[in-house]
């Protein structure tokens, strides 16, 4: 299983070609994706086509960069022009998008070979990919388990080695919490680094787009092609990007590194615990100071989050109503045929969010809930930018428990506790990152979540990388046969 | 005032599309009449995926029409999100403004018979448009409709009026003064035909002498100056009728059909609606700096107020007719233009604008005014022609007819065709001479003391002059001539 | 916590089709959810300015530019019914 930057420094030099790897992938997928499920649609030809274009510009000696010819795999959130793009959802089963994601022009600029459209839990509601409405995804390390979610289907195809590596949505740890649970590195960015322009919207002020990958380099990669201000998202950030490569010195000498007091209660599964304390002191070890902080509302990130992401979700989904493109069912008048179609387009996890959400929003409520929960954001932001005063990362478990069984967590809230250790930097924006930091005893991945300061992704990759070179979590595969 | 009875209290909701080349949010263009869903992208179809990005120059003229209302621009302002489901709307919500919108409390001074009143402007605010619904068949009874996204995402400002308007007729004043504030302004074009300016109304009746409100009527879809003032007078009508049985008056939303002169209720029952406002999260907050806003107010023209009362002491033209010109941007502008091109005699230029120019446009349509075929410096020559004694005033109106045709200024046709007025003592002399010689009676009757006999002469030698003689001059010379013979 | 009259309320503003099944298990779940998410009333935010953000970005304005329109067969390709140039809707009843 190579990396992005093995497999395009061995083009550069003529050891591998595109279009051969390319078929590889392929091949692989062809195998084995019955068993993992992570994609719900392959793009065979358009993969193969971008990469005998490739292949012609290492010929030429004019690749356009380290992204040139790799092959990747894009959550089924990003619409790619003529392509089935569905969000996971019965709604837009049929829908394929007339225009490209700003994500996916921006790596098809870079020359990358995308190779399929991944599974995902429907419109990005979910922490398992069982809310899905076409397929289970399957973890690679243990195929009776989830991959996580939503974007499970993407970090399971980076951790099968269905491709070199992926693109999903975080929105409250949808690529942090499936990095950790599938073994992957899995990084959020800031909100609005990378452009949200062509993302199907599960919670707008939440939807972050983050790659995953087999290493701390390739997350450089993938971050550096993609970030950048995009004049299609008034979201987006007008800062320049640095060269995320460049900053990999591989040394955390001198690097303050916050421990929140509240990331290690009740509820931390005991051998989590364990491993990412470990890693802390490897960390120490690297010539990191460590120190303990407190963030006092992370008790309160779920509830705030339930509250602003449905509220967003119920207004973003308005727009699937059977008029204009996806499921149609037919009714004896207009408000009929929507009803229905709705009903019978979304599953059960995204009825009961747009429920949840519209009462949230409607007369009465709004300022208990929505507003509330807004004033809230505000005091975990302070938490933060106190605790940042001191330290320049926070090292966190990335979830209370390692990947559960399919089914396992049929109540919702149960599901939805889940988040509690990636909820604070999607509401707060702050650049947070999942690297691999060992295994349970069941031979489980753990990850270890470090999170930063706003807009300094360098200083967070740099942390991450030289902990991934210290440690041999990285090297470690599952095997799919 | 419908009657002694009640007293009418109208407030006036304006939805003006403002004339940008691109939609509020997106790229397509914003031009009418375009083949159905041909003028839409990703964005104004609200496809799954897409964002808003404000487009500037929106701002700019909302900014434009707020300053000129004397309206409070807000430090900073927000867009929200408006919900309900219509098929005429992509997404199901409307991007808007509520809590937080471009500008608050102004006024518009409007002329009405007892003067200038000062009707109050409660706020103003930027939002998007939705597409265009055709019923196949009756609205009632049609089994589907159609839909045409052109429209959708095309930038309005609304305008909302405190409910200061006291009759119909008040109210269709409102409206012709803010919409010539809008197009001197430039941000509108002010065609109703095209729905560039849609009005919506509220109404309702109390007691003459009370202070509370009445129970107020919503009425949509009035979309011309005279379907706003018959539909309010048949609402004024059927309310007061109905106060007058003592029924109760519903609040509810009718819609005006224009062919039946009627309004009539759009829901059977009371529903209330409930629109879950937030702020959108796709778009960040405005906050307008001062300097900006002041750059912003340094290029508004001159207001149909400050130009009317211009035109009074500069031109000295009578109120009436200032007010007629400053109505209308590309009148004024026409007047403007012919009075720099020839100063001596503005109300001359003035009088052949509302007689003649009037006779072959329409005030209101400023395209037409603007393209009309006699540019003012060509008008002005023509004045020129006549004050100077070169035409009459009867050959001017015939130099004016072949300007309107031809394109050439007054003077080449002049010349060409010969038409310079005689003014030649001699010649004139000679035609008069045949005149009393080929007309005994006149002469015998004017010797009779019937003077008006000598106007018959004068009209004789006008047409044999082919309407080229000075009249003044012949007028003088019949009587010379009479009173010697 | 949520009474069955506000589901269905909810149900009818959202646009959902729900048997009675259907809303009465949206009942007890949405209580169970509304019951934990009840903690945030315990937080005292008065005078705390709301985040609607995580980076706070003001004035991001485009200029007024024409950009390339879809054509009207890749507008009208997605949808489910149409009748020649436009998207087409069964009959519209008010509520
Ligand atoms: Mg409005
Ligand atoms: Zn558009």
């Amino acid at each position: 299983m190579r990396t992005i930057h093995e497999l395009t420094t061995a083009f550069a030099k003529g050891d591998a070609s595109p279009v051969a790897v390319a078929e590889e992938y392929l091949a692989r997928i062809g195998a084995l994706d019955a068993k993992v499920g992570a994609y719900l649609t392959v793009t065979r030809d358009e993969a193969l086509a971008a990469a005998r274009a490739a292949e012609a510009r290492y010929r030429a000696r004019a690749p356009l960069g380290p992204l040139d010819g790799a092959p990747i795999a894009l959550k089924d959130v990003f619409c790619t022009r003529g392509v089935r793009t569905t969000s996971g959802s019965r709604i837009l089963d049929t829908y394929v998008p007339p225009y490209d994601a700003t994500i996916v022009a921006r790596l098809k600029a870079a020359g990358a070979v995308i190779l399929g459209k991944t599974n995902m839990d429907e419109f990005a509601m979910g922490s398992s990919t069982e809310h899905s409405a076409f397929q289970l995804t399957r973890n690679p390390w243990d195929l009776a388990r989830v991959p996580g979610g939503s974007s499970g289907g993407s970090a399971a195809a980076v951790a099968g080695g269905l491709a070199a590596g992926s693109f999903g949505t975080d929105t409250g740890g949808s690529v942090r919490q499936p990095a950790a649970f599938c073994g992957v590195v899995g990084m959020k960015p800031t909100y609005g680094r990378i452009s949200r322009y062509g993302l199907i919207a599960f919670a707008s002020s939440l939807d972050h787009v983050a790659p995953l990958t087999l290493d701390i380099v390739d997350t450089a990669l993938l971050l550096g092609a993609t970030a950048g201000h995009d004049p299609l998202d008034a979201t987006s950030v007008d800062a320049p990007v640095p060269d995320y490569v460049a900053a990999l010195t591989g040394s955390v000498k001198g690097l303050r590194v916050g421990v929140p007091d509240e990331y290690f209660g009740e509820g931390l599964d005991p051998e989590i615990d364990r491993a990412v304390r470990v890693a802390i002191d490897r960390l120490r070890d690297l010539g990191a100071s460590v120190e303990r902080v407190s963030l006092p509302t992370t008790e309160y990130g779920v509830a705030t989050y339930y509250i602003v992401a449905p509220a967003e979700a119920s207004s973003n989904l308005a727009r699937y109503d059977g008029v204009k493109y996806g499921l149609r069912v037919p009714g004896k008048d207009l408000i009929d045929m929507v009803s229905r179609t709705r009903a019978a387009g979304f599953g059960a996890e995204v009825k009961r969010r747009v429920m949840l959400g519209t009462y949230a929003l409607s007369t009465g409520y709004y300022d208990a809930y929505y507003g509330q929960a807004q004033r809230v954001r505000t005091l975990v932001r302070r938490d933060f930018e106190k605790a940042f005063e001191r330290v320049d990362v926070l090292a966190t478990p990335t979830t209370p428990s390692v990947a559960f069984k399919h089914g396992e967590k049929a109540d919702p809230l149960a599901m939805y506790m889940n988040d509690v250790y990636t909820i604070p930097a999607s509401m707060t924006g702050l650049p947070a990152i999942s690297v691999p930091c060992g295994f349970n005893a069941a031979g489980l991945p753990i990850g270890l979540q470090l999170i930063g300061r706003t807009l300094d992704e360098a200083t967070l990759l740099r942390a991450a990388h030289a902990y991934e070179q210290a440690t041999p979590w990285h090297a470690k595969r599952p095997s799919l046969g | 005032m419908a009657d002694g009875k009640y007293e009418t209290v109208i407030g006036l909701e304006v939805h003006a599309q403002l004339a940008t080349r691109s939609k509020m949010f997106c790229g397509c263009p914003t031009g009418f009449g375009a083949p159905p869903n041909s003028q839409t992208c990703p964005i104004c179809q609200g496809m799954p995926g897409v964002l808003p990005v404000v487009n500037r120059t929106a701002v700019e003229y909302a900014v434009r029409t707020a300053l000129a209302f004397g309206l409070r621009v807000n430090p900073a302002c927000r867009f929200a999100r408006k919900h309900y489901y219509y098929p005429d709307m992509p997404k199901n919500y409307q991007i808007s403004q509520y809590e937080e919108p471009l500008a608050e409390e102004g006024a518009l001074d409007v002329e009405g018979p007892d003067g200038l009143r000062r009707i109050g402007i409660q706020r103003l605010h930027l939002e998007e448009d939705v597409g265009k619904l055709v019923h196949e068949g009756d609205f009632g009874t049609a089994q589907s409709s159609l839909v045409d996204y052109n429209r959708s995402g095309m930038p309005l400002m609304e305008t909302v009026s405190r409910p200061d308007l006291r009759s119909p007729e008040d109210a269709a004043a409102y409206l012709r003064a803010f919409r010539a504030v809008l197009v001197a302004l430039g941000v509108c074009d002010g065609n109703m035909e095209e729905g560039s300016l849609r009005c919506d109304a509220n109404v309702s009746l109390r007691p003459r002498g009370a202070t509370e409100l009445g129970v107020k009527v919503e009425i949509k879809n009035l979309n011309s100056f005279r379907n706003v003032q018959r539909a309010l007078e048949f609402e004024v009508k059927r309310q007061s009728a109905a106060l007058d049985k003592g029924e109760r008056i519903v609040q509810e939303t009718r819609l005006y059909d224009a062919d039946r002169g009627a309004t009539r209720s759009m829901r059977s029952k009371e529903y209330a609606h409930d629109y879950r406002y937030f702020p959108e999260p796709d778009l960040v907050p405005l906050k307008l700096d001062r300097a900006w806003i002041e750059q912003q107010r340094a290029a508004i023209p001159e207001l149909p107020r400050a130009r009317r009362e211009r035109f009074v002491v500069q031109y000295g033209l009578p109120p009436s007719d200032a007010s007629l010109l400053a109505q209308s941007r590309a009148l004024a502008d026409y007047c403007d233009r012919a009075v720099r091109v020839y100063a001596q005699n503005p109300k001359g230029i003035v009088n052949w604008i509302t007689s003649e120019v009037l006779r072959e446009v329409d005030a209101a349509d400023e395209v037409a005014v603007t393209n009309f075929q006699i540019p003012p410096e060509n008008l002005a020559g023509l004045v020129k022609l006549i004050d100077d004694g070169t035409i009459s005033g009867k050959i001017a109106k015939d130099v004016f007819a072949r300007m309107l045709t031809s394109g050439e200024d007054a003077a080449t046709i002049v010349k060409r065709e010969g038409l310079t007025q005689m003014a030649d003592p001699g010649a004139l002399g000679s035609l008069v001479d045949q005149a009393i010689a080929g007309n005994p009676k006149a002469v015998a009757d004017f010797k009779a003391g019937k003077t008006a006999a000598a106007k018959a002469l004068v009209g004789q030698v006008m047409k044999a002059s082919g309407g080229k003689a000075n009249p003044a001059m012949v007028d003088r010379l019949v009587q010379e001539k009479l009173s010697r013979s | 916590m949520i009474s069955r009259q506000d589901v269905e309320h909810v149900a009818r503003l959202s646009r959902l089709a729900l048997n009675d099944a259907e809303l009465e298990r949206m009942r007890e779940q949405l209580s169970g959810i509304l019951a934990y998410i009840d903690k945030l009333r315990a937080l005292d935010t008065a005078g705390v300015e709301p985040t609607s953000h995580a980076v706070p970005l003001v004035n991001v304005m485009r200029d007024d530019a024409n950009r390339p329109c879809l054509s009207q067969d890749e507008a009208l390709a997605n949808a489910p019914d149409r009748s020649g140039e436009f998207f087409r809707v069964p009959r519209i009843i008010e509520d």
